[in-house]
């Protein structure tokens, strides 16, 4: 009832092919983003931001990096963890090699360089499809993580071995290093996760993200169409793993100040994958909704028993998440592939005709 | 009488006063083995610019075999094959589209995520042009592209009565309406020649007529030529201008309908057993 389009008419197909075609969408969205901009930074302690918001964002990026290659193009990828990697020493290394440049330049810089390498280990996926693909992508997990242990040069020659992200500033304000502030930090990551969900929103309701879901949904009739496999398949390689180091380089930058190469192994990976599978394949929105869930269900479990009084074991809580993102994700698979975001817009269907369902 | 509407129906492609017919493709001793299995076996045959040409024949016939030939997806071991009056070189499937070959599948091979308006869309692919920095701005260049072509995309919505299934995923349909967007989804490329694989097959009376309604719109109205395989031989008879027969790989006889239907050959191979 409150929920529909009725009486919305378009007058034009540029109205039609909005972002958001209807109204209530349009409010949801100026609504979050006021929060996100504004209720947030107003009230939320330093924990907040810290533990839950920034990570958040910045799993949200890499989910939605991962979710163009997976979820809009169908190329399943396990090497996630490996690209933010790229994108995180490349980052360090830009910024200890041109110390006065801009450190959010940088960052977005740095995004170029694991776009050029996922365009590498995607040119196999002109030949190789599905589980077998996923496997050259492992293997490119494994081989990037050992240039990050093996190559000294990439983390400065480091006693630690580790990259500790220096102190940078714009504009008077500190934007990097352990002194700058999380509220400094919280909003650059909005803007940057923001910024590209909109961009990329933009890609994808084109030719370009049409070709995409061209070649995921019946890859031979999109070449009938005249969709070029491999220069279709690698653009999404190369936009996806962008998206993937821009996120590895906040990650280090905005967030954990230093990172190992551990950082960013196959767990990252199977972290992002399963954000996109619960928020859903081929979704933005999921991508986010994917994120929060598995950032945040840990969180809340850690410290909801805690305030209710309740003493639980760390060790529980962590095997008590693995067990709730496991069955979910089985779920999912078997039932709804298209996660939260289809039972977010089936929800929004049945409110379009509630009360009366018939 | 059906033959007789046909035969009026398909005058545009019968020889005129200027002398031969102008030849769109032609397919030279076209031989095509997967392994020992023999698909295609030396058939040569043409179809001529703005014909409706049907190629029919019994189970395992060959005739998906040849569409694919056609359209760059089997590159056959022997025989050449003239495009618009050029002998055609290995080519992709793209680049077949690119020069104007667009078709449909046997069984509906539509984009199943996607809606029925961005299925259509996806057959303009080529004709936008806008790169990936024009898309990401989206205002402006790329946003223009996309209204110019989704104008034409509703022309063909329109036009084949499609329009209350715009924004429905296609999986959610039934076969005839997937058919339907199918059809759609080739007509958008705005093809010179267009390839339908059996195109009424599993439909009922009401939506066969509908689509042979279609078929003979798209060859009359924007004058595309078609090759049309099709196992319904009232089909035939009623839209094609000239019937090619295949059986086991081999051509057993090529002409009018009415020509072909009379055929002893053919009746022994294909219409006295199966029908
Ligand atoms: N990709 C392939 N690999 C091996 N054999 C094939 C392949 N495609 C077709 N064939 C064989 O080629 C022969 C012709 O098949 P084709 O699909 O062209 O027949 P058809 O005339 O379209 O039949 P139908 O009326 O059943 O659609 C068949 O014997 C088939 O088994
Ligand atoms: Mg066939």
């Amino acid at each position: 009832m409150f929920y529909r389009e009725a009486g919305q008419f378009k007058t034009s197909y540029k109205a039609d092919q909005a972002l958001f075609p209807i109204l209530q969408d349009r409010i949801g969205i100026a609504v979050i983003l006021i929060i996100a901009f504004a209720v947030i930074p107003a009230f939320a302690n330093d924990f907040f931001l810290t533990s839950i918001m920034i990570p958040f964002l910045v799993f949200a990026l890499a989910a939605i990096g991962l979710n163009i290659l997976t979820g809009y193009c169908g190329q399943l990828s396990l090497g996630t963890g490996a690209f933010m990697g790229v994108g995180a020493y490349a980052a360090y290394k830009l910024t200890s090699i041109f110390p006065d440049a801009n450190v959010i330049v940088m960052v977005l810089v740095s995004g170029v360089f694991s776009a050029a390498i996922g365009a590498v280990f995607g040119l196999p996926s002109l030949r190789i499809k599905g589980l077998y693909l996923a496997v050259t992508t492992l293997a490119a997990q494994f081989f990037l993580e050992w240039c990050f242990i093996r190559i000294p040069w990439l983390y400065n020659y480091n006693a630690s071995g580790a990259i500790e992200v220096p102190r940078r500033e714009m504009f008077g304000f500190i934007v990097t290093g352990a002194e700058a502030l999380p509220i400094t930090r919280y909003f650059v990551v909005l803007c940057i996760t923001a910024g590209i969900a909109f961009l990329m929103a933009n890609v994808l309701r084109g030719r370009i993200g049409r070709s995409w879901m061209m070649i995921r949904d019946m890859d031979i009739a999109a070449e009938l169409m005249g969709v070029r496999p491999l220069r279709t398949k690698l653009m999404a390689f190369a936009v996806s793993s962008y998206i993937c180091g821009v996120a590895g380089a906040m990650m280090v930058f905005f967030w954990l100040n230093a990172a190992e190469p551990s950082s960013y192994s196959i767990r990252l990976s199977f972290q992002i994958l399963f954000m996109v599978i619960l928020g859903g394949l081929g979704s933005l929105g999921g991508a986010f909704m994917g994120a929060a869930f598995i950032w945040i269900l840990p969180v809340l479990l850690k410290f909801v028993p805690g305030l209710l009084g309740i003493d639980i074991a760390a060790e529980t809580v962590e095997h008590a998440t693995f067990m709730i993102v496991g069955a979910l994700i089985i779920f999912f698979l078997i039932v709804e592939p298209h996660g939260f975001a289809r039972l977010w817009q089936i929800a929004k269907q049945k409110l379009r005709v509630w009360p009366f369902p018939y | 009488m059906n033959a007789f509407v046909a035969d009026e129906a398909l005058t545009p492609a019968g020889p005129d006063a200027s002398g031969e017919p102008e030849v769109l493709l032609r397919v030279d001793n076209v031989s095509l083995a997967f392994g020992g299995v023999k698909a295609i076996t030396d058939i040569s045959f043409d179809i001529r610019k703005g014909e409706i040409r049907a190629i029919i024949g019994p189970n395992g016939a060959g005739k998906t075999s040849m569409l694919n030939v056609i359209n760059g997806f089997y590159h056959p071991q022997e025989g050449t094959i003239t495009w618009r009056g050029k002998v055609r070189r290995k080519m992709k499937p793209y680049e077949a589209a690119s020069q104007g070959i667009a078709r449909t599948f046997q069984n509906v091979a539509l984009f199943k995520g996607m809606t029925t308006l961005d299925n259509i869309m996806s057959g303009r692919t080529l004709k936008m042009h806008r790169n990936f920095f024009w898309q990401v701005l989206w205002r402006g260049p790329a946003e223009r592209e996309e209204i110019e072509h989704r104008k034409r995309v509703e022309d063909i919505i329109d036009f084949l009565e499609i329009q209350a299934i715009r924004k429905t995923p296609v999986g959610r349909l039934p076969y005839g309406l997937q058919k339907r967007v199918e059809l759609g989804r080739a007509l958008a490329m705005e093809p010179e020649l267009l390839l339908l694989d059996e195109p009424m097959a599993g439909m009922n009376l009401e939506e066969k007529e509908d689509m042979s309604r279609f078929i003979i719109d798209v060859n009359q109205e924007f004058g595309t030529t078609i090759a049309l395989i099709e196992h319904d031989m009232g089909v035939v008879m009623d839209l094609s201008d000239r019937v090619v027969v295949l059986d086991y790989g081999k051509k057993i006889a090529d002409g009018p309908p009415e020509e072909v239907q009379a055929s002893q050959a053919v009746i022994d191979a294909y219409l006295g057993v199966s029908h």
